[in-house]
């Protein structure tokens, strides 16, 4: 596995290798996208309390798994770039902490758009929303760390110190947000639990679901292009793309 | 010698306003506690133990701050200011200020915590003591523990000790007194140690003030949570113990997690 990995450590060569993904990336969460959307908002078969509010949830549940699973994937990119030094790794994460903080600020705002016609209120304390609102904190205090050095390679090793400091303490905050919650909040939200999804609302979901991570791979290759080129900026041969390209 | 002048120098031009002798004097009482333990390294053939190591860092953190007193009373004036600012907010009903009373004390608390945090490395980093602390072939977790600990013994201490006046001023529940001491006891180093993480990341910035609170309020969560919880518990006297015993782990857990982190972040600051 590391004789087929490590030629990635070379920036151009994860360049170009990210170059041929985006399109296979782009077309499938093109794909993806307008099938689940279109089934899941006009098509899917209507909630039977919620009516039709329900399909926002289309959107917020890829949302919120997904600002959890870049976090992650951001405390990966940052362990192996403290185990193995590797400053591509600075890249990755550099790259995905804005995506992740969208996606964060997307579930949040889908959830109080939700929680609007069924709770009667933009926000209440429940723990997932808590959770999720610290979790927008901790991506906001990695984006920030990362903006406040000027060098990006120090900027990254920070960050992932704290990414990593921060991917400890989501399993802790999360259950102390929720044990918090019970003690403090009778039933008087109504939860809405995991009752079992008829096929024709799962079927879009899991499209939309898809579609969701196709979008932030083919967000995260953009990212990543600029990042290697913006740290890599001196080098011959991206000079000789810049220059291939204005040609053209 | 030149370089000790240098460096005294450096901070001067640094620092500025700030009393020059007394930085003089916690430079000079420095470098010779530092002098002595390399010293006591070169004559004798056995590498100073970790035990030394640890007590020299502390006894040395504590004498700088004991010249400066500042730094512990400013704290905990803010403290108590804090905490006396929420009556007039709020009203001055007995029974709605004991109700908010622990959330109110551990909240000042945290910020007084953060606000003195930046005493932990910053000077240190001026004055070029960090990197010699870092390039000395003690392990760094030892040296980290040690500073931590007298920055719990500066602010900590002192906010557990003022911690009861300010609890009959908003007229906590007298059965909550234990509970808010013990709930300090464990918590405020927890609030060090992480704190002390989100110092070393941003000692090398310049503004770095705002941001710390950016990056350590959020893990300070869990502790409020369970603080104020273990207080409000023996306020209707029942058994706290669970909520004391999630603090203890916590406590413990970043006893021995956030060391490595610190030594890796100052790695990274000092560069």
């Amino acid at each position: 596995m590391w004789k087929w990995l490590h030629p990635y450590a070379n920036p151009e060569v994860s360049y170009h290798f990210t170059n041929k993904l985006l399109p296979w990336l782009s077309a499938l969460a093109a794909i993806f996208l307008s099938i689940g959307l279109v089934w899941a908002l006009l098509f899917a078969p209507a909630d039977y309390q919620q009516g039709h509010s329900f399909r926002i949830f289309y959107i917020h549940v890829p949302a919120a798994s997904l600002s959890m699973g870049i976090y992650f994937a951001m405390a990966v990119a940052a362990f192996s770039s403290l185990v193995w030094q590797l400053k591509l790794a600075d890249a990755s994460a550099a790259a995905m902490a804005p995506v992740g903080a969208s996606f964060t600020a997307i579930a949040l705002i889908t959830g109080a758009a939700w929680g609007k016609p069924m709770w009667g209120t933009w926000w209440i304390w429940d723990a997932r929303l808590t959770s999720e609102l610290i979790l927008l904190f901790l991506y906001l205090g990695v984006i920030a760390l990362h903006n406040a050095f000027e060098d990006k390679n120090l900027a990254g090793k920070a960050a992932g110190i704290l990414t990593l400091v921060g991917v400890i303490n989501i399993p802790i905050i999360k259950y102390s947000v929720d044990w918090w919650n019970t003690l403090h909040q009778g039933s008087t939200v109504s939860k809405l639990g995991k009752p079992s999804m008829s096929l024709d609302m799962l079927w879009p979901f899991i499209f939309c679901f898809i579609g969701f991570s196709l979008l932030v791979g083919v967000i995260i290759c953009l990212r990543f292009r600029n990042e290697i080129l913006a740290r890599n900026s001196i080098r011959p041969w991206v000079r000789e793309l810049v220059k291939n390209n204005s040609s053209n | 010698m030149t370089l000790k002048a240098q460096s005294s120098q450096e901070t001067e031009n640094l620092v500025g306003t700030i009393d020059e002798t007394f930085i003089d004097n916690a430079l000079i009482e420095n470098t010779v506690i530092e002098n002595t333990a390399l010293e006591n390294t070169a004559q004798s053939s056995k590498p100073l133990s970790y035990r030394h190591a640890f007590m020299l860092v502390l006894k040395r953190d504590l004498t700088i701050a004991m010249r400066h007193k500042d730094d512990i009373i400013n704290p905990l004036l803010f403290f108590v200011i804090v905490v006396t600012l929420f009556p007039l907010g709020i009203g001055p009903e007995a029974q709605t200020l004991s109700r908010i009373a622990p959330g109110i004390i551990w909240v000042a608390a945290l910020l007084a915590t953060l606000l003195s945090l930046d005493r932990l490395f910053k000077s240190d980093h001026l004055d070029g003591s960090l990197e010699q602390m870092l390039l000395s072939p003690h392990p760094i977790f030892i040296l980290v523990l040690a500073k931590i600990f007298a920055h719990w013994l500066i602010t900590g201490l002192p906010l557990l000790l003022i911690a009861p006046l300010l609890a009959v001023l908003l007229h906590l529940d007298e059965h909550s007194y234990t509970a808010l001491l013990l709930t300090l006891l464990l918590g405020t180093p927890v609030l060090s140690l992480l704190g002390a993480v989100g110092v070393a990341l941003t000692v090398g910035i310049k503004k770095g003030g705002v941001l710390l609170s950016l990056l350590v309020l959020p893990l300070y969560i869990p502790v409020l949570i369970f603080a104020t919880s273990a207080i409000d518990t023996a306020a209707l006297g029942l058994p706290y113990s669970g909520q004391l015993a999630i603090i203890a782990a916590l406590f413990f857990g970043s006893l021995t997690l956030a060391p490595f982190a610190v030594g890796a972040a100052l790695k990274v600051s000092t560069n």
